[in-house]
């Protein structure tokens, strides 16, 4: 690895986002900050494969959207390879950009309907529809060269969440966000998709963050858990620990609602 | 087994044609008509005053749609008219689209102040009833030509504005767009390149039917003597004159309200016929 280049990817420490409480708003004067993140912290090292579980509302979107920075967070420090882009204005984080991607959980909305598939992956790299990358992109993912030509609308789920991943491999990025990618496929699709981001991973020296509610997921991928909860990371270990021996009594709680095959067997 | 679907594929297909081929008239017409038009619209002869058209007892030959109480011909009156309803059309028409929607857009994308001030000049525009507001603005202007366009222009933006600004809200919080930020687009290439041709359908449709307006506001303000000098063909100057005379010679009332009915319909039907044919989501 290039001596200019941080071990760690991501250092996240005391990551805190708040959003005005419109709720509570007085009818004059400014609405009460609600915090989302209270403090959050933690690091992804170069090559790593992040799980981020936690319940519904415990502020998984929102500490993705924040790390890719489509929202800034009210405090706390955000290294990206070294660059703190918790501040960054949507200049000076342009030049950053194609090394940070994020594949969105809804395919059909996160891809524009009326654009090709091709023009999809082509437009961030500056490109056209018949690049040679766009091919490559899309034989990387398992579609067909000609699904170039298609519409989203004329794909499956399975087949459009896969162009959202071809559009992010496209760039060639060093880091990947996952939100909740495969919570809207069926379970064979969802299985594919899983196999595709492995050997993704593995082929292209990439550094996943995986978000999902799905424990089950999350131990077939990750080589490492942070679980969230109401905004506060409860507990961050290594996957087999983690499943194995979870010491915070929210992350037994989560694993115990695994659906197993006989539900007297315990994970 | 019987399949809906392929019906009103047919039917708007046909809707689409059927509209077309009468705005190619309509359009050739305009183009051709010193050529075409068998008289001079302007030629008055007291002893051909209101001629029947042809297929009615009495009628002169070569006088196919009859004359008005002055002796000039009524068809070549109808295509001369359609010089001016095509230049109001396209003018107007364009000029409003790209004013109203270009607001809209801008509007809708960027929000904050431009927002606020868009929004509320529309909603103050809108306070004002369009008639009397086009009769108010061609006292100020002036009668001609240059002033009805204007006049069509500074009223109707906010048709485009309100709908575009709209759409531009609902497609600017779709995931496509905070996947071109995530991309790296600066925030213009992603109006332009993502969100404009979500909302293209829309401002497509708006436009042939704001020609269809266009076309029928000119002839309103020649039905009450504000448009263009009495001297050059109008259809809302025919129809105003013809109104006089209805009881005694009804077509020339009559020819050119259809014409300018099926103008105004055919640019509804024809926006909306294109919209199902090349819009790749409907289509
Ligand atoms: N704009 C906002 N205004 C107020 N509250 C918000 C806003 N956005 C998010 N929240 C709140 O922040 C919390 C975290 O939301 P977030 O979407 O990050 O949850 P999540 O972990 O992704 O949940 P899920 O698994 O259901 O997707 C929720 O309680 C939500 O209600
Ligand atoms: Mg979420």
């Amino acid at each position: 690895m290039a001596d200019n280049r941080a071990d760690n990817i991501f250092e996240v420490s005391d990551l805190r986002v708040d959003v005005a409480d419109m709720t509570r708003k007085p009818l004059f004067g400014p609405a009460p900050r609600l915090e989302i993140l209270k403090g959050i912290s933690f690091t992804i090292p170069r090559g790593a494969v992040l799980g981020i579980v936690g319940g519904s509302g415990s502020g998984k979107t929102t500490l993705g959207r924040t790390m890719v920075r489509l929202a800034e967070p009210s405090g706390g420090r955000m290294l990206f390879d070294g660059h703190d882009i918790a501040h960054l204005s949507d200049a000076a984080m342009r030049p950053l950009r194609p090394r940070i991607q994020m594949i969105f959980q809804d395919p059909l909305s996160s891809l524009n309907p009326r654009l090709t598939v091709g023009r999809t992956v082509a437009a961030p790299l500056n490109a056209r529809a018949n690049d040679p990358r766009v091919g490559e992109a899309l034989e990387h993912v398992g579609l067909p060269a000609n699904f170039a030509r298609r519409y989203p609308h004329e794909l499956s789920g399975g087949q459009r969440q896969r162009v959202g991943i071809a559009r992010a491999i496209a760039m060639r990025p060093e880091f990947i966000l996952a939100d909740e990618i495969v919570s809207g496929l069926d379970v064979s699709s969802q299985a594919q998709v899983l196999m595709l981001l492995e050997k993704l991973v593995a082929e292209l020296g990439l550094t996943l963050a995986f978000i999902s509610h799905d424990l089950s997921v999350i131990r077939r991928l990750c080589s490492r858990v942070i679980v969230l909860r109401s905004g506060e990371i409860v507990e961050d270990a290594a996957t087999v620990d983690l499943f194995e021996r979870p010491q915070h009594a929210y992350t037994r709680e989560l694993l115990d609602a695994i659906p197993t095959p006989d539900p007297s067997v315990r994970w | 087994m019987l399949d809906g679907r392929g019906s009103i594929r047919r039917r708007s297909g046909a809707r689409l044609w059927l509209s077309a081929a009468w705005l190619t008239v309509f359009v050739l017409a305009a183009l051709l008509a010193p050529l075409i038009s068998p008289h001079d619209p302007l030629a008055q002869d007291l002893m051909l005053g209101r001629l029947p058209p042809a297929w009615i007892a009495g009628a002169e030959p070569g006088y196919w749609l009859g004359t008005d109480s002055l002796g000039r011909d009524v068809l070549s009156r109808i295509i001369h008219g359609a010089r001016i309803a095509l230049v109001v059309a396209l003018i107007a028409g364009t000029a409003t689209c790209l004013l109203g929607s270009v607001l809209g857009l801008v509007a809708g994308f960027y929000r904050g102040w431009a927002d606020r001030l868009i929004s509320r000049l529309v909603d103050i525009w809108m306070a004002f009833p369009p008639v009397l507001f086009a009769i108010l603005l061609i006292a100020v202007l002036g009668t001609g030509l240059t002033s009805v366009i204007l006049a069509i222009v500074i009223i109707d933006w906010t048709r485009f504005c309100r709908v575009v600004r709209a759409e531009t809200l609902n497609q600017s919080k779709m995931d496509y767009v905070h996947s071109a930020k995530v991309a790296g687009f600066t925030r213009l290439r992603t109006l332009a390149t993502e969100i404009l041709p979500n909302v293209l359908p829309t401002i497509i449709a708006l436009l042939t039917l704001e020609m269809g307006i266009a076309v029928i506001v000119e002839a309103i303000l020649s039905f009450v003597n504000l448009s263009i000098s009495t001297d050059q063909p109008t259809w809302g100057g025919m129809i105003a004159e013809g109104r006089t005379s209805i009881h005694q010679a009804w077509w020339v009332l009559v020819f050119p309200l259809i014409a300018l009915f099926l103008t105004v319909l055919s640019f509804a039907q024809f926006g909306d016929g294109l919209r199902e044919r090349f819009d790749p989501v409907l289509r």
